[in-house]
């Protein structure tokens, strides 16, 4: 009876959320692609391995994301000859303010659409805007939460240093 | 194990089982929460007027933030 009372406390506990850490493996889930090489088809951050990928996710409502997505198009434009890519998960639940917000703030590079959530829950997104940067072989080096204009050059030196 | 001990059990498993129907609002969740009606002052000028409005009105000292002050109208 004792060890049925605990087997029930222990059931009704709950678990902890899946978190990632510094160093550990990238997860990825396949998202269909809003814009980059080829809109409506399923992608991933698995699709760039290779490439230092800044794994930024953002959203219409999100203000400070009114200043990342053109710096980190700036800085996407200025080393992507060198192997690197902005891989930007929108998780807004109306496409047409993803839309519209993209229209006022254009992007050059992949914007993947996460309207479930299914990634920033991977990763345990703890505020807006998060951005993970990602080394070549898929392990997360750098986490970014929240953006000011004065982080441009501290995530411009971490780009830089680890390319 | 009495009957009363099992029951006390399930229930409390039970209550703990509802308990995580509770649960916060994620970062990536708040994009109603971010629209403006959802505020509860969409205009923030505006809301300070009525309660400076209401502050003189009631004659009590001043509970909203009114910075330079002096005029004593509040």
């Amino acid at each position: 009876m004792k060890r049925l009372a605990l087997v029930c406390f222990l059931l009704c506990s709950g678990v902890s959320a899946w978190a990632v850490d510094l160093g550990s493996v990238a997860p990825n889930a396949p998202l269909k692609e809003l814009a980059g090489t080829e809109p409506g088809k399923l992608s991933g951050i698995a699709d760039y391995k290779g490439n230092l990928v800044y794994l930024d996710f953002w959203a219409s409502w999100c203000g400070p994301c009114r200043q990342s997505l053109p710096i980190m198009n700036k800085i996407r434009e200025q080393y992507a000859e060198y192997g690197f890519e902005v891989v930007a998960v929108n998780v807004d639940e109306n496409l047409d303010d993803a839309l519209g917000f993209l229209e006022q703030y254009p992007v050059s590079y992949p914007v993947l659409l996460d309207p479930e959530g299914k990634m920033p829950a991977m990763y345990d997104v703890q505020g807006m805007p998060t951005a993970y940067l990602i080394d070549r072989k898929g392990v997360i080096i750098y986490k970014h939460e929240g953006f000011k204009k004065s982080d441009e050059a501290k995530i411009e030196a971490m780009i830089k240093e680890n390319l | 194990m009495s009957k009363h001990f099992l029951f006390k059990v399930l229930s409390i498993s039970l209550l703990l089982v509802f308990v995580q129907g509770c649960t916060t609002v994620k970062a990536w969740e708040k994009g109603y929460l971010s629209k403006p009606e959802m505020a509860f002052a969409p205009d923030p000028m505006e809301q300070k007027i009525m309660d400076h409005t209401y502050f003189a009105k009631e004659a009590s000292s001043s509970g909203s933030a009114v910075s330079g002050g002096g005029c004593g109208c509040n």
